[in-house]
C-alpha cells in the first residue's frame, strides 16, 4: 500500500497544472518513491554519520575575487521582455 | 486585561564582500541594473555555485561577536519558492545546522540591561531587486515588474533573535546595538536606509503571567529605528485590541506603512514546510576547525560595549560613551585627543553635541571634517587657559569642522580669544571703575548687586573677550 501524498498540494508547490488523470498517475509514482524512502528510514542507523553529499570533502571555496559577468544586451536578449536593462515581468504581488 | 508583548527580531546583513556569495560577479551596488551577472546569479541551466571562503569567514566572526557556538560542520540548503526576484526559484540557505548557534546580545533600556538570546546565524544569498511600476508606485496597483539581479546572490547573514524582547523600545534597542557591532566588524556597511541591513519583527502578546504564546505576526518594511519601535508598539496595541474585542489574530505578514503609521496585511504565512528544504546537492559541506574559528576570532576588533566602559575610564559618561563607541570616526577622534592629553569629559561632551549636530546638519560623515584630535586638545588647552569661553569654543569648533583651519587660528580670525591677560583686563577694569566712581562707592560700601553691573560694562569696554570671572576677581580685589 502507498503512501498517500497531497499531489494537489505537490504540483500548487510546484505550480504545475496537473489533469486528475495526471494527479492519479503521479500520485501512485511519487507513493511508491516515498515507500522506498520510508523503507530507508526504518534502517538502524544509530553510530552512522550523517550524510547530505555523496563525496567524503568539505570546504570547496573560491577566495573573494571578481571575475567579468555576462554582456547585458546577451542576457536581456534571452529574456521574452526587457526594457532600460532591466527584465521586465508581469506585476508580481508576492509569493500566491 | 494586562498584555505581555513578546518579540523576536530577524536581521538580515549583507556582506560588504569584493564579489557574491558563489560567483564572482562584482558586489556594486551603484551599477548599472544586470551588469554583474553571470549564468550562476541568473540561475542558468547547468551553472554550479562555489562559496566566497571570506563570507564564511566574516559570518563566522559575527556569530563570535554575538558570543554564538560555531559550528564544526554546517552544510547549505534549498529552500524552494517562487518569487520573480529569486531567479533559480530557489534560494540558497541553511536550514537545521547553520554556521552559528546560541549566542546572546545584552541590551540595555532605562538603565535595566536584559541579554537576548541569538537562536542562529546562517550563510544566505540576497535576492534580486524588483521596481515595480504603477499609476501609485504601490505594489498592489503595480501594471508591470522590472527586475535588476545585480543584488541576486549577494552574500547574506541572517541573525534570528529568541522571543526575548518585551517591548517596542527594547526592539529598537537590540536593533541598534546589534548594528553597531556589526558596523565595528567591518563586515558590512549596515545602512538601513539603503536596505544593507534589514529588520523584520515577530510580534505576539500573551496575558502577564502566563507561559504560552500567542499567534505571533511577522512586521516588515521598517526602514530606520524609529519606524522599527512605532511597528512594533502600533502592533502590539493593534493585538491588543483585537484580542479585547474576542477576535482572533491571524499568523501573517503585515507591512508597515511609515506614512499612516499602521500595519497592513500582506499574506498568509506559508509554513516552513512548504518551503520544501533539502540538502543543497552542488555544494558540499562547511568546516570551521577550531583553529580557522580562533584565527577568526583572533581578527575580532574591540567590541563597542568593551569599548563604552574603557571611555568611561577615560572621563566620558555613560551616555556619551555608548555614542562614542558606536560610531568609528566619533571614537577615532576621542582616543586621538585624549592620548594628545585633553580631558575624556570635555571632548566627548564636544563629540556628542557640537560634532554629532554638525555632521547631521551637514549631511556628512564625521570622518570627511577636517577635525583632528590635536584640534580638540587644543581647544580644550585654550579653555583651560581661559583664552576661549567655553561658548567661544563651541563656535571655534564649528569652523575648525568646516575647515577654515585649527583652533588657535581660527579663534584669531573670528575675533573670539578672551583677554587672559591679567595686565590688560586689570586695566580695563580700572578704566570702568574710574568711569563710574559713584557706583563703585555703593559697591564698595556693601551694595553687592552692582558687581553684575561692572561685570557687564567690562564685558563690552573688552568686545565681550574678557572672562567675566577673572573680571569678578579683579574687582574684589579693588574693592577691599
Amino acid at each position: 500500500m502507498p503512501i498517500d501524498i497531497d499531489i494537489a498540494h505537490v504540483a500548487k508547490l510546484a505550480r504545475i497544472e496537473l489533469s486528475e488523470q495526471d494527479m492519479a498517475s503521479y500520485r501512485a509514482q511519487l507513493g511508491v518513491i516515498l515507500d522506498h524512502a520510508a523503507k530507508v528510514q526504518a534502517l538502524p542507523t544509530e553510530g552512522v554519520q550523517p550524510t547530505s553529499h555523496p563525496l567524503d570533502m568539505v570546504n570547496a571555496f573560491r577566495d573573494d575575487v571578481v571575475t567579468p559577468s555576462l554582456d547585458r544586451d546577451e542576457v536581456l536578449s534571452q529574456a521574452p521582455d526587457a526594457t532600460d536593462g532591466f527584465f521586465r515581468v508581469p506585476p508580481s504581488l508576492d509569493n500566491e | 486585561m494586562n498584555w505581555e508583548p513578546v518579540i523576536g527580531i530577524e536581521v538580515h546583513v549583507e556582506l560588504e564582500t569584493a564579489s557574491k556569495m558563489f560567483c564572482g560577479c562584482a558586489v556594486d551596488f551603484e551599477a548599472e541594473p544586470n551588469t554583474n551577472v553571470c549564468p550562476v546569479c541568473l540561475g542558468l541551466p547547468g551553472a554550479l555555485p562555489v562559496p566566497n571562503r571570506k563570507a564564511i569567514e566574516w559570518i563566522t566572526k559575527i556569530g563570535l561577536a554575538f558570543n554564538c557556538s560555531i559550528s564544526e560542520r554546517s552544510q547549505f540548503h534549498r529552500k524552494n519558492y517562487f518569487y520573480s526576484d529569486q531567479p533559480k526559484n530557489y534560494q540558497i540557505s541553511q536550514f537545521d545546522v547553520p554556521v552559528c548557534h546560541d549566542g546572546w546580545l545584552d541590551v540595555t533600556v532605562a538603565g535595566a540591561t536584559s541579554r537576548i538570546r541569538i537562536n542562529r546565524a546562517h550563510m544566505e544569498e540576497d535576492t534580486g531587486k524588483s521596481i515595480h511600476v504603477g499609476d501609485s508606485g504601490r505594489i498592489h496597483s503595480a501594471t508591470e515588474t522590472l527586475l535588476n539581479f545585480n543584488r541576486a546572490g549577494v552574500p547574506l547573514v541572517e541573525i534570528v533573535s529568541e522571543a526575548d524582547i518585551r517591548s517596542a523600545a527594547q526592539a529598537r534597542a537590540y536593533a541598534q546595538d546589534l548594528r553597531t557591532v556589526v558596523t565595528a566588524l567591518g563586515v558590512s556597511d549596515a545602512k538601513l536606509e539603503e536596505g544593507s541591513i534589514r529588520f523584520d519583527a515577530n510580534v505576539s502578546i500573551r496575558p502577564v503571567g502566563t507561559e504560552p504564546f500567542g499567534t505571533k505576526v511577522e512586521v516588515k518594511n521598517m526602514n530606520s529605528f524609529r519606524s522599527l519601535e512605532r511597528a512594533v508598539d502600533y502592533e502590539i496595541r493593534r493585538q491588543e485590541g483585537v484580542l479585547e474585542s474576542g477576535g482572533i489574530v491571524h499568523q501573517e505578514t503585515r507591512h508597515w506603512d511609515e506614512g499612516e503609521g499602521v500595519t497592513h496585511s500582506m499574506r498568509s504565512k506559508e509554513g516552513s514546510s512548504d518551503y520544501r528544504y533539502f540538502p543543497e546537492p552542488d555544494l558540499l559541506p562547511i568546516e570551521v576547525t577550531d583553529e580557522w574559528r580562533d584565527e577568526i576570532a583572533a581578527t575580532l576588533p574591540e567590541m563597542p560595549a568593551a569599548r563604552a566602559l574603557r571611555y568611561v575610564a577615560l572621563g566620558a559618561d555613560g551616555d556619551s560613551a555608548s555614542s562614542l563607541a558606536g560610531s568609528e570616526a566619533l571614537a577615532t577622534l576621542f582616543e586621538s585627543a585624549v592620548e594628545a592629553g585633553a580631558p575624556g569629559n570635555v571632548v566627548a561632551n564636544w563629540l556628542t553635541g557640537e560634532v554629532t549636530a554638525w555632521s547631521r546638519r551637514e549631511s556628512l560623515d564625521v570622518a570627511e571634517s577636517a577635525l583632528t584630535g590635536k584640534h580638540l586638545r587644543d581647544l580644550a588647552a585654550m579653555v583651560a587657559a581661559n583664552s576661549l569661553s567655553s561658548t567661544a569654543a563651541k563656535e571655534v569648533l564649528g569652523y575648525v569642522l568646516a575647515g577654515e583651519g585649527g583652533p588657535a587660528e581660527v579663534a584669531t580670525a573670528h575675533d573670539l580669544v578672551q583677554i587672559s591677560d591679567s595686565g590688560a583686563l586689570e586695566e580695563a577694569v580700572d578704566e570702568v571703575i574710574a568711569d563710574n566712581a559713584e557706583q563703585f562707592a555703593r559697591l564698595a560700601g556693601g551694595e553687592d548687586k552692582l558687581i553684575g553691573f561692572f561685570v557687564g560694562l567690562v564685558m563690552r569696554v573688552t568686545g565681550g573677550k574678557a572672562d567675566p570671572r577673572a573680571v569678578t576677581e579683579i574687582l574684589r580685589s579693588r574693592i577691599s
